[in-house]
């Protein structure tokens, strides 16, 4: 085995074990894979790992003691409500808008792909701008609202539209590429034996997308929960009563009540735990499923 | 019955006249968009109509005021360099995900994601909170003079934070399906492996590494959660423009925060358009 080192001319005999020559040079591999650690590290790992650290340095009393915030149940309660009203409804979007568009050809597919990616491209900052200019005082429907009695802004209607608007395009991207995947076989399978379009998509197509659909949910609910520039300007950062979970870290880091803002933190960053244990098994099924 | 094979044929045939069409538009059109109407086009065209009723030589004093152009430095050239040195690094990452195995690489595969999990505003916590002069990284180049949390250069750590996740996502698929027989095929033909890496395997990845910086320019532009907290927000220092906009909001200055709006709403017209382009471009690879 010792020509293996010697050169390139060698190589033909040493053709069968091809892996063989890259394990050769066996530091490019390890200096790679220790500059990923590193930069992952001070970017990414360090950062989280500070959340937890500073969050329990004290035990657990401080946490203990958080918890019993009226403030703080509020923002919990504020930010699982914001989630539990705007998944639902997300996902009946994303899934007939990608029905719509895998099911169909149709002139501007792209274009239509695009505008549901929009919110992606937007600042949560403009996108929360918008709803002001248009539910606000002085907004297209200000005076209509104002005469009904009717607040958006600086309230939770206002705070649900931004959470739609920035968590929107998930399941529908997500969703699609499985439609695609999937073919149209199945389902003209069944309307031959006649099924009608409901008993088609509950017994053959939400089987087969469901992997994909849970882990677009899973996003979904990430980012609705810890959506923050966008509810940020339509919410008026109102303790107790416009203030999500995200707000309150911020605004009780700004007061410096840093052991409370590490403490909301960690229920945050167990959430982002979750997600990507969920992100794990699901992008696993995923990627079994389509084999 | 009778009315399924008729509406896949209608479909089918688009010479059909536009109202009788109209009558069978299915539900799920309906929904999509009766919901991008209301949620994301509405919105957009109250933004928009608001902005056009500000007086063109006005707007343009506004969108172009030395705060604002500073802002839009401040905000560009910092995603930029976040987004650029992500593409590098992301890249490299990807690179170690397809091709080697290692201890702790599914720790590493599903850390990458972090970002996208992990509410930025906790994420402008505690990155502020390590880069600070005490924190556990801040300390480290604090005797050197280096100043990281609230300053440009934190706002930049906070960028590439949340950035990253988009280039090693958008390189990592276009990796695996790369054919090692090409590659190997260049080493028999005597290619070094810096080589092959920049003749063989760099080009058909060009694409997909150029929309990843794309995908996290725009996000980076645009983040507010992060980079709130890690700046000091001091105009001509470290004010980005979403930032700037909220400040507008808070003084009531509807115009000032809607001429802003529109500008980065421009932006992001064109990222949208540039990362689509750059998107057709790397199909052809594929």
């Amino acid at each position: 085995m010792a020509n293996l080192n010697s050169s390139i001319i060698d190589r033909p005999s040493d053709l069968p074990e091809p892996t063989k020559i890259a394990k050769k040079k066996s530091w490019v591999p390890t200096i790679l894979i220790a500059i990923s650690f590193i930069y992952l590290g001070l970017v990414l790992l360090i950062p989280a790992a500070n959340v937890f650290v500073t969050a329990f340095s004290k035990g657990f009393s401080p946490i203990l003691a958080a918890v019993q915030r009226p403030d703080f149940q509020n923002a919990i309660k504020l930010t699982v409500s914001l989630a539990v009203i705007a998944l639902p409804l997300n996902t009946i979007f994303g899934l007939s808008a990608a029905w719509a568009i895998a099911r169909n050809k149709f002139p501007g597919k792209a274009l239509l792909l695009s505008i549901i990616d929009l919110p992606f491209s937007i600042s949560p900052v403009v996108a929360g701008l918008m709803i002001v200019l248009l539910y606000g005082r002085l907004g297209w429907f200000g005076s209509w609202l104002e005469s009904n009695d009717i607040k958006i802004v600086f309230a939770f209607p206002g705070m649900l539209l931004a959470t739609i608007f920035v968590s929107m395009p998930f399941i529908a991207r997500e969703v699609i590429p499985v439609l695609d995947e999937m073919g149209t076989d199945q389902e003209e399978a069944a309307r031959t034996l006649g099924a009608n379009d409901w008993q088609i998509f509950w017994r053959v197509v939400v089987p087969n997308i469901r992997w994909g659909l849970l882990y677009g949910l899973v996003l979904t609910n990430a980012r609705a929960m810890g959506e923050f520039g966008a509810v940020s300007v339509v919410s008026g950062n109102i303790a107790s009563k416009t203030q999500s979970l995200p707000l309150f870290v911020e605004e009780t880091y700004k007061q410096y009540e840093t052991e409370v803002a590490y403490s909301a933190s960690v229920l945050l960053a167990l959430l982002a735990v979750v997600t990507l244990i969920l992100k794990e098994i699901l992008e696993r099924r995923t990627s079994k499923a389509q084999k | 019955m009778v009315t399924t094979p008729s509406a896949i044929t209608n479909r089918k045939q688009r010479s059909n006249p536009f109202l009788k069409l109209l009558g069978k538009i299915p539900w799920t059109w309906v929904i999509t968009f009766t919901y991008l109407a209301f949620l994301l086009i509405l919105p957009i065209a109250a933004l928009l109509t608001k902005a056009a009723t500000e007086p063109l030589e006005s707007f343009w004093k506004t969108a172009t005021s030395p705060l604002a152009l500073s802002s839009y430095e401040i905000t560009f050239v910092t995603a930029f360099a976040a987004a650029a040195v992500n593409g590098i690094f992301g890249t490299l990452i990807a690179w170690v995900l397809v091709r080697y195995e290692f201890f702790g690489k599914r720790f590493l595969e599903a850390v990458v994601d972090l970002p996208f999990a992990l509410p930025t505003a906790v994420a402008g916590l505690t990155l502020a909170t390590v880069y600070s002069e005490k924190g556990w990284i801040g300390s480290m180049v604090a005797p050197f003079g280096i100043k990281i949390a609230f300053t440009r250069i934190g706002v930049w750590i906070a960028m590439m934070f949340i950035s990253l996740p988009f280039i090693v996502r958008t390189v990592q698929p276009v990796l695996t399906e790369l054919e090692k027989e090409i590659e190997e095929a260049a080493w028999s033909l005597g290619a070094s492996k810096l080589q092959t890496f920049i003749q063989v395997i760099l080009p058909p990845l060009t694409p997909a590494i150029l929309t990843g910086v794309a995908l996290g320019f725009s996000r980076a532009v645009g983040e507010y959660g992060s980079t709130v907290i890690i700046a000091s927000n001091t105009p001509f220092r470290d004010l980005i423009t979403p930032i700037l906009i909220f400040q507008r909001l808070e003084q009531y200055d509807y115009v000032g925060a809607t001429v802003l709006g529109t500008v980065m709403l421009g932006i992001s017209f064109v990222s949208l358009l540039a990362i689509n382009l750059l998107q057709a471009w790397s199909k052809r690879y594929g």
